[in-house]
């Protein structure tokens, strides 16, 4: 060592200075941020021009004829109290079965956790038309072998506002017990201890301490939920309609379903719904933020003894006990069951022993399910690997540099949360409609936009949860090791990143096969994907072979879910 | 070798404080000798590792002037800022910075496999310069392990070798033996002060800790809220602290307020509320004028008994004592002050004994008074 180079540096030359400017960094910072600005922003701002702007001029004719059509009172309130009935119902089993789970000595908490996957595992339209099978009034088996034999002849009908909450209820609840599980576990045991110590009894250390520590979360789940069950389409779509229940998911469908499609009553009414959504996501991102001056996790691996039950350990095990049989065992069993039989019917002994595998073959060797099947590995594949590139540079943008308005970027990149499925279809369905030159209507690739768009914000959270995690030393250590940034960027961040990243995959690739409510307006006959084809067979009534296919479908999630949970130990899979 | 001219760097501050802007480097100006170990010290948030930072091209100065050799990284003036991966600098990170998902051979190829192909050296001429390197930290038996696995100790030595490999002219060395327990810290400062010397690399060390600045370094620079207090040997600084500041932060002195009685030749009399000091000193200060005499304790002597008054022979009474080990300290009363004191283990003498106190001349440096 001991000599320098004698080197010396004239000032930059112009040609220099572009040459910088157009560095490897600069280009692919560009192209992500181009990106994550046209998904986010481009079908809001066609929503609104095609709602509120007609031959050049603004107006609120659609809201009139929307909410004229069908009386805006009706539909908002059906809306609103199942809405809110799903989230009470959600939030009271999540948040007991949480309590129970962390924080006392009850039995078979393994089964909770399996419990918990469900809605990862059994896609919303399954679920739906599994309680059909259950709780119909005509042929639903926990009517005809529970319900009438004890109210004698009366039945529960799922095909009204209560079964409607019930339903939605159910399939949210596990949600709800995931957020919970993890406010109870990040509680700091020794807030709770203190307070033993100065003195107070356990029913007023949970009442003056544990709740009020809980409170942030449960409210972040309230808002979630709310905002989940305002978003969904299967339940109204298949149980609502059914009763005569319309919300405003069933409503914005109903109407581009018409002949012809009435686009401007749909974007009035799609735009009253993302009013309502986003005023959610907004209350919970503030919520979110005054509560991280609320933090209770420490690092401490030290976990307070549980709460002794006593006699109330019964009780509780019985509740878990019956809510695993409910959530999972019944819905599960009797899609299984519908998947054995050439026509379907409620279980009898004569059925049972008439099992048989035909209805299998009939998918396997039908080309629609074929090409529905390779459609949606297709576009899950593509769609997870796009995001997980884009929201890799993204999150580098957004947590590394200075760039000025990289901020907009992180919350671009999560406006889409604030956006139901069935909003986002009419949105893309305006923008591919009328912006000229572009052709992605009636083809597979308008699906491909509406998935990445859709979860865009997951993989953006997945991507920057893993960028915190890597110190900024590493990275500045391979800069003063000589390495510029594209080769810092694919030999230490990127590999780093990794875990992260696939976890991220994987549960795009998940969600994505299941999607319905954004693809049930984008998709085109002759095109259809897994959810569209169940979709379908449900209305023409092809029951066994709906069943067989979606059992096939719980299979290959459940083989997807147990990869990615083996890869969460390490990285976190949150929020279904 | 490295010179620094009117550095500055500045930050936003954060939301609710009255500045608009935090000076973190602010006017500094050094340089760094062929060879040399030249150690930034001071408190935390004195922009000695901001100052790093700057060298290493880590952080963009506002202005002045960073040129190692005939190399000018920086200057505001001429528009010149070198990008850090470009300067072929070797920076030692406080938290080691070692890549974990490679190998402790990987890590130190790293900087050599990413070289521009023109000067890159063959894949043979690479794996002998790593060898080479790990062979002077001495984890040439630890190359194909996962860095991860290493104990803290041979981290910090991988990180030395990483930034070595590529023969820089200058390493820069940020806090590297902060997160080593007290016993590794002391083998590991003389290893890399043995290793810095032998390889006759030249090196910029930045830390907070006044034993390994003295200990380590040929050269020490004290930091205080973005700029130079005092530059100097680690015994011109300990000895003849420019001002207060320097004299607190590097060891313990009891600080004595008075005024310039008289002066003969280089030897000071102050005059202070209780008693009278005879100060040599190289400074030059005015008769009248308000100084601060700095006292290091272990240059105080302690006995018991009163043996009578005059210039560096004061009165007083132990307060209170501390066994620390290797030394006891007192703390003792006099009129309205304390003065603490530091003696090898065998003194010891409780409170409240009337003890006189002897100020040795090498216990005093003079410093004006305000500062």
């Amino acid at each position: 060592m001991a000599t320098t180079p004698a080197v010396v540096r004239t000032p930059i030359a112009r040609s220099d200075a572009w040459r910088r400017l157009l560095s490897a960094r600069n280009l692919i910072s560009l192209v992500v941020v181009v990106a994550v600005f046209y998904l986010a922003v481009v079908p809001l701002a066609f929503l609104l021009w095609q709602t509120f702007v007609q031959d050049g001029s603004v107006t609120v004719e659609w809201f009139r004829e929307a909410y004229s059509s069908i009386g805006l009172t009706g539909m908002a309130m059906n809306s609103i109290v199942f809405a809110v009935g799903s989230t009470v119902l959600a939030i009271s089993i999540g948040t007991l079965l949480a309590y129970l789970i962390v924080r006392t000595d009850v039995p078979f908490k393994s089964l909770m956790f399996a419990a918990s996957l469900v809605p990862l595992i059994i896609p919303g339209i399954l679920h739906t038309i599994a309680w059909i099978f259950l709780a119909s009034p005509q042929i639903g088996i926990v009517n005809l072998h529970v319900i009438q034999p004890l109210t004698g002849g009366r039945s529960l009908n799922v095909f009204s506002l209560p079964g409607m909450i019930l339903v939605e209820g159910l399939h949210l609840a596990p949600l709800v017990f995931l957020l919970m599980v993890a406010s109870f576990r990040s509680m700091d045991p020794s807030l709770e201890e203190s307070a033993v110590m100065s003195g107070a009894p356990l029913h007023t250390v949970f009442r003056r301490i544990t709740i009020p520590l809980a409170r942030p979360a449960l409210y972040a789940a309230i808002l979630i939920m709310v905002v989940r069950a305002l978003e969904s389409f299967e339940v109204p779509a298949l149980l609502g309609l059914n009763g005569g229940v319309w919300v405003f998911t069933s409503r914005i469908w109903q109407v581009l379903k018409d002949k012809p499609p009435s686009y401007g009553e749909a974007g009035a009414l799609s735009m009253s719904l993302l009013v309502l959504t986003s005023i959610g996501i907004y209350l919970h991102s503030r919520l979110a933020k005054r509560s991280r001056s609320f933090q209770t996790v420490t690092g401490k691996g030290f976990r307070p003894r549980p709460v002794q039950l006593g006699f109330w350990r019964w009780p509780a095990t019985l509740l878990i006990l019956v809510y695993f049989v409910i959530a999972v065992v019944l819905p599960l069993v009797i899609l299984v069951y519908a998947s054995t039989q050439k026509f379907y019917s409620p279980p009898t002994r004569a059925t049972l022993s008439q099992m048989s595998l035909q209805p299998y073959r009939d998918v396997i060797h039908s080309d629609i399910a074929l090409t529905a099947a390779k459609n949606s590995i297709l576009l899950g594949l593509g769609s997870a690997t796009t995001i997980m590139l884009l929201m890799a540079v993204a999150a580098w943008i957004v947590v590394r540099t200075n760039l000025t308005g990289r901020w907009l970027i992180d919350n671009l990149a999560f406006l889409p949360l604030a956006v139901p499925g069935l909003v986002l279809g009419v949105g893309l369905l305006f923008v591919y409609l009328r912006l000229p030159g572009v052709h992605l209507y009636n083809t597979i690739w308008i699906l491909f936009m509406a998935y990445l768009t859709r979860y865009m914000p997951y993989g953006m959270r997945y991507a920057t949860t893993s960028m915190f995690q890597i110190g900024r030393e590493l990275e500045e250590s391979a800069m003063t090791s000589g390495a510029g940034w594209f080769q810092s960027f694919r030999r230490i961040v990127l590999p780093l990143l990794m875990p992260g990243l696939v976890a991220g995959w994987i549960y795009i690739l998940i969600v994505s096969v299941r999607e319905l409510s954004s693809t049930i307006i984008l998709y085109s006959p002759g095109k259809e994907v897994l959810s569209i084809l169940i979709w379908e067979m449900n209305q023409n009534g092809e029951f066994p072979q709906l069943a067989a296919l979606g059992t096939m479908m719980v299979g290959a999630l459940v083989v997807l879910v147990t990869i990615a949970y083996k890869l969460g130990a390490r990285i976190g899979v949150r929020e279904a | 070798m490295l010179n620094i001219t009117s550095l500055v760097k500045s930050f936003d501050a954060s939301r609710g404080e009255k500045r608009k802007r935090v000076f973190a480097v602010e006017d500094v100006s050094l340089e760094v000798k062929e060879g040399e170990l030249f150690t930034l010290l001071g408190p935390s948030g004195c922009g000695k590792t901001t100052s790093l930072r700057c060298i290493a091209g880590l952080e963009s100065p506002d202005s002045g002037e960073i040129a190692v050799g005939d190399r000018v990284f920086f200057s505001s003036e001429r528009n010149i800022r070198v990008p850090a991966s470009e300067r072929g600098l070797g920076m030692v990170f406080q938290s080691y910075a070692i890549w974990p998902h490679m190998n402790v051979f990987k890590n130190v190829a790293f900087p050599l496999e990413v070289l521009r192909r023109r000067k890159r050296p063959s894949r043979k001429q690479i794996q002998e310069r790593v060898e080479r390197t790990l062979g002077i930290v001495q984890l040439d038996h630890l190359a194909s392990r996962q860095a991860t696995d290493l104990s803290g100790g041979q981290q910090q030595r991988l990180a030395l070798a990483r930034a070595l490999v590529m023969e820089p002219p200058l390493m820069l060395l940020d806090e590297p033996l902060s997160n080593l327990d007290a016993k590794l810290r002391d083998e590991m400062r003389f290893e890399l002060k043995r290793l810095q010397r032998e390889l006759g690399v030249t090196a910029v060390y930045v830390t907070h800790d006044q034993v390994e600045a003295l200990a380590m370094s040929n050269r020490v620079a004290v930091m205080r809220e973005g700029k130079i207090e005092q530059v100097g040997t680690p015994r011109e600084v300990y000895e003849q602290p420019a001002s207060r500041f320097v004299a607190d932060f590097i060891g313990t002195s009891n600080f004595i307020d008075g005024s310039i009685e008289a002066r003969e030749g280089s030897v000071y009399t102050v005059r202070t509320q209780d008693g009278v000091l005879r100060v040599p000193s190289e400074a030059e200060f005015a008769v009248g004028a308000p100084v601060v005499v700095a006292a290091r304790p272990e240059h105080i002597e302690i006995k018991p008994g009163e043996d009578g008054v005059g210039p560096n022979l004061w009165n007083g009474r132990v307060e209170a004592r501390a066994f620390l080990g290797e030394v006891v300290d007192h703390v003792v009363s006099v009129g309205s002050r304390e003065i603490r004191t530091r003696c090898n283990s065998k003194v010891s003498i409780p409170a409240p004994t009337a003890v006189t106190l002897t100020f040795h001349e090498e216990a005093f440096s003079l410093i004006p008074a305000g500062e």
